[in-house]
């Protein structure tokens, strides 16, 4: 499995996402101010020493806001992705590999899932809920994870399906092994890349859209403290257009990275499951060296001579 | 055609279970919160709408939940979507009536514009696979993972008020100097105002296109047809449209995953640009808890997505010859 | 007979039957750059006569279709070209195929040089109808036809394969097997080319359907007189099918011969092993042996003769040097590359056997109507004739 940390798009996504992994564990202790709510210097100031990221339009320090409202960015983004992977897994395999009218029925449930508008549906959901649920880091994972799976589901239902053809299946089921038994170690294991990019997937999207419902107030905007929750204050304080770009700015680049961390690893889960998308044999540097220009490569194989023509050998005669 | 029949009852399927998730939900939750928001609410309110509150969410009425339901189906059909609260005596119908042509305006226009674009771009860079244009990719991935509200933020900020290239009072169009109608004044100034709302949805979204054009280029150019239509001397522009009809298939079919995040987004871009949309709608309507609003709009926004995905469904059975066989 | 087909066939053609219209010199294709790069084909000599079947024979793997893809220059990444010389003797002039730019290679394709692929289903686009894939081609290369011209040909050309020509609205998945392959021919024959490039073109189909199309084939190349590099893994098929037969292994021409010699007298141990690998319906029965192992992989061909781990009549010098294709004595042009075939070196009797005397023997060899037909060659054909003046 090393060979896939060559890929420099993976080493980079795997990197910013350890990274912001880091930050997210030690943010809160390497924070100047434990609570972001602080009031800790004037309004609107501009990143200077004292305030690495500048001050709120309240006197709040930004870049304590920042360290500290990445846990809980991460880790619902994370539990969501869990769950609904969870989910996507359990309903896909077993839809695919059992077929029948269980099949229909989960794969018309993931269908509707997958047509519904999911922000609207959990801004329905979430306009509901008590104001003690609006807090609940544990019930917003999983009510957005009830929007996350049908995606991951699709696709390992397909998978489940084509593997189910082989011959390493059936040969489970001649010798009498039970469905739960063949599923678990013979279907799963081999879904794996599947279900990582699923995974990466989900948890992209469950940040995406945490931010959101933070940023919008269908959440509550101080409890837990996170990335979302500065954006809804920025915004609601239109700081941007006062001049205190920072304060949005810097979360809103951090929700950027590291959803373009997510996406780097997807590349390269991608690549690993489809190697036709890896990068085409003859690199750019080798057809450079040998003076070929790689646009003209397009259906017309290139000649690049080594060695001098070889003389006429035999079966050369005169016609 | 089989296929877009079996299709049209599949949306048939999903807007029932969307309707009765729309009825279910608020007596499912704990804590009533009708109730609560009819208290909240209620002194403002004239005794009339209170009654036709009450009688939509099946609020201190003796209904059994089945007769409610059914109710609410019959009303639902005459196209009654109850009272909104927050614009008292409105109904939800009318209230709607008035935001929703600006978004299926402003979001039909830009994502279509995004897919035309996206998949004309990924066609290139996946054609031209290994060279310079490859580095679009990382960028595009960027973009991709930038939250559409924050780029409409830093659009604003810096096209509208920075350059004033395009107005900063966004209200959908210049609401002091025209009225709404067919006039060219306000086209114009509705155009202009749509701009900048329309090129962050196009940006946000047109980096999806993109990626999923190209791979479906890659993985296509290695078929044989491909090398077939080079074996025959075809010009290039002619391999390519081999490649491409084939390749833009699956992006066409992924339109139903994609669409949701693109109304997502674009109901975040609303807010940021105070566009007079669903979206903005939508957030005045969770901010003043007025559930009949909430209802109705995601019930409008279900229907527009099915209809969406009903029209990519037509669009993928002319191209795909292979789902117009006779079953 | 010189057939000619639609109206638009220059004067002057049909060339001369036995004129050398595609000559291969030493070409070497690499897969990749790099010092490992694994060598596709190794110094490849072939030459194909104007009207001739020129048969390219060997396992999967051999090289055998990066060879044929390589001359078209079709072979795409990581496949180079690094060496070696490729001409195209056309009626309008000499091409250095290895040279030509691209614009020059797509007038040639197709024109002058197509190709008929393995498999129809993947060869034809799923999303085009048959007619627009048909008309294209002329399109491309004869713009001086109207649209409803190029239908007309196209409806003529599938006439030419036994389609009739409501088919032109049809999409490739429906139509049978067989019909794709046919309309794969029909679409080859298109600009009349001077060369066909057959890869494995009946391989997916059943054996009757098989049959037909090669008979049909046969038929077309009598009429229009086409050559053909037929390449497939059946060597039996094309003892029938081709005048000469090239036979390949990792990457190298093992053996070239005109195809009774080759079957009556191989002369390299793995055409020998080949031709005992299948019964013979009119031979005498003999012990059906095959070969031994599997062929190597490209990446770690074994020093020396590749062929040595698994030749009975392996020698020291086998395992230590590779050996060249050398020319043979005799009656046809015929090669080898085996040191048992060198000089100093007795080779075992399998493969001394004497070559068939007189061309009759050919016929004898040969089964059925297929063979009849191939060997039609009617001594008062214009093109003989044609060929004598010439001369």
């Amino acid at each position: 499995m090393l060979r896939v940390l060559k890929s420099p798009k993976i080493a980079l996504g795997l990197g910013l996402f350890l990274f912001f992994t880091l930050i997210a564990i030690i943010g809160p202790s390497i924070a100047p101010y434990s609570d972001p709510l602080k009031l800790v210097g004037t309004p609107w100031q501009h990143p200077s020493g004292k305030f690495l990221l500048g001050t709120t339009q309240q006197g709040q320090d930004v870049y304590s806001q920042l360290l500290i409202g990445t846990r809980p960015t991460l880790v619902i983004s994370l539990i969501s992705g869990v769950i609904a992977t969870v989910l996507s897994v359990v309903i896909g395999v077993s839809a695919g590999f059992f077929g029948g009218i269980g099949d229909n029925l989960l794969s018309m449930l993931a269908n509707v899932f997958l047509v519904l508008p999911a922000l609207p549906f959990l801004i329905v959901i979430n306009s509901y809920l008590p104001a003690g649920g609006k807090s609940n880091s544990t019930l917003l994972a999983v009510i957005i994870s009830l929007t996350g799976w049908a995606w991951g589901a699709r696709v390992l239902r397909a998978q489940t399906l084509s593997m189910r053809k082989r011959d390493f299946v059936d040969a489970a089921r001649i010798s009498g092994e039970r469905s739960w038994r063949i599923i678990i170690f013979e279907v799963v294991p081999n879904l794996v890349p599947v279900i990582a990019s699923s995974f990466v997937f989900t948890v992209l999207y469950a940040m995406g859209t945490y931010v959101a419902l933070a940023f919008i107030g269908a959440i509550d905007p101080n409890a837990p403290w996170s990335w979302g929750s500065m954006l809804f204050w920025a915004q609601s304080n239109t700081a941007a257009q006062v001049g205190g770009w920072y304060w949005f700015a810097a979360p809103g680049i951090c929700v950027a990275l590291l959803g373009t961390s997510l996406v780097l690893l997807n590349f390269g889960i991608d690549e690993f499951i489809n190697p036709r998308l890896r990068a085409a044999g003859l690199s750019r540097k080798g057809l450079k060296a040998a003076g070929v220009r790689s646009s003209n490569t397009l259906g017309l194989t290139p000649v690049v001579r080594k060695t001098p023509v070889p003389a006429a050998t035999i079966l050369e005669e005169t016609v | 055609m089989p296929t877009l029949i079996r299709r049209l009852m599949f949306y048939a399927v999903t807007a029932f279970v969307a309707i009765s998730m729309n009825f279910f939900l608020p007596h499912m939750m704990p804590g009533n919160p009708v109730q609560a928001m009819l208290a909240a609410a209620g002194p403002s309110l004239d005794h009339r709408a209170v009654a036709a509150l009450q009688a939509q969410f099946g609020v201190g009425t003796g209904q059994s939940l089945m007769s409610q339901y059914w109710s609410y189906w019959i009303n639902l059909l005459h196209g009654d979507l109850g009272i909104s609260i927050s614009h008292s005596p409105d109904t939800v119908t009318t209230v709607i009536g008035s935001s929703l042509w600006w978004t299926v305006v402003l979001v039909g226009t830009a994502t279509v514009l995004s897919f035309i674009i996206g998949t004309l771009v990924g066609t290139i860079v996946g054609w031209r696979r290994g060279s310079v244009l490859d580095q679009v990719l990382p960028t595009a991935t960027f973009f991709q993972a930038i939250p559409y509200f924050f780029l409409a933020t830093v659009f604003l900020y810096f096209f509208a008020e920075q350059l004033h290239w395009f107005p900063a009072d966004f209200k959908g169009y210049d609401t002091n100097n025209y009225v709404i109608g067919w006039n060219p004044g306000f086209i114009g100034s509705a155009v202009q105002h749509a701009i900048l709302p329309a090129l962050t949805i196009v940006v946000s979204s047109v980096a999806g296109w993109i990626v999923g054009m190209r791979n479906m280029m890659v993985t296509t150019m290695d078929e044989d047809y491909v090398l077939v239509a080079q074996a025959k001397g075809l010009p290039n522009r002619r391999v390519i449209y081999y490649a491409a009809r084939n390749a833009v298939l699956p992006s066409i079919s992924g339109f139903a995953n994609a669409l949701s995040f693109v109304v997502a987004g674009s109901l975040l871009t609303e807010l940021v640009f105070s566009y007079p949309g669903l979206g903005n709608l939508l957030l005045s309507a969770v901010t003043n808890v007025d559930y009949p609003l909430i209802q109705g709009i995601f019930l409008i926004i279900t229907f527009a997505v099915l209809a969406a995905n009903l029209l990519a469904d037509t669009v993928y059975v002319l191209l795909d010859p292979r789902t117009r066989q006779e079953a | 007979m010189s057939g000619v087909v639609g109206n638009k066939r220059p004067a002057g053609r049909p060339g001369v039957r036995g004129d050398v219209v595609l000559e291969v010199t030493g070409l070497c294709v690499d897969y990749g750059f790099s010092e490992d790069a694994v060598h596709g084909v190794v110094d490849a000599t072939l030459t194909l006569r104007r009207g001739e079947v020129l048969g390219l024979a060997g396992e999967s793997g051999s090289g055998k279709s990066t060879l044929a893809y390589a001359i078209t220059r079709l072979l795409r990444a990581p496949g180079v070209i690094t060496a070696g010389d490729v001409r195209f003797h056309g009626q309008d002039g000499d091409y250095d195929l290895l040279a030509a730019d691209g614009e020059t290679m797509r007038q040639l394709r197709w024109s002058q040089l197509a190709v008929v692929f393995q498999s129809a289903m993947n060869a034809l686009n799923p999303v085009l109808t048959v007619g627009s894939q048909l008309t294209d081609v002329l399109k491309a290369h004869r713009p001086d036809l109207d649209r409803h011209a190029r239908r007309d040909r196209a409806a003529e050309l599938l006439g030419l394969v036994g389609i009739t020509s409501d088919r032109l609205s049809s999409f490739p998945h429906e139509l049978s097997g067989g019909m794709r392959q046919r309309v794969m021919i029909a679409m080859a024959l298109a600009l009349e080319p001077e060369v066909l490039i057959m890869d494995e073109p009946t391989t997916a189909l059943d054996v009757v359907t098989q049959r037909e199309i090669l008979e049909e084939l046969v038929g077309l190349r009598d009429r229009l007189g086409f050559a053909v590099l037929f390449i497939t893994h059946d060597l039996s098929l094309l003892i029938e099918l081709a005048d000469t037969i090239a036979v390949m292994y990792a990457g190298r021409v093992v053996e070239y011969a005109p195809a009774t010699a080759l079957f009556r007298s191989p002369r390299h141990p793995y055409t020998a092993g080949l031709l005992n690998s299948f019964p013979s319906l009119h031979g005498k029965r003999v012990a059906m042996t095959g070969i031994p192992g599997s062929p190597p992989d490209l990446r770690h061909v074994p020093a020396g003769c590749p062929f040595n781990p698994r030749c009975r009549h392996a020698l020291d010098v086998c395992r230590r040097e590779a050996p060249t294709l050398l020319e043979l004595p005799s009656a046809g042009r015929r090669a080898a590359s085996c040191w048992l075939q060198t000089e100093g070196y007795i080779p075992p009797e399998a493969l001394a056997l004497p070559e068939p005397t007189h061309a009759g023997a050919r016929i004898v060899a040969r089964t059925g109507a297929l063979a009849a037909d191939l060997r039609n060659s009617d001594p008062q054909d214009p093109q003989i004739e044609a060929a004598g003046s010439a001369l």
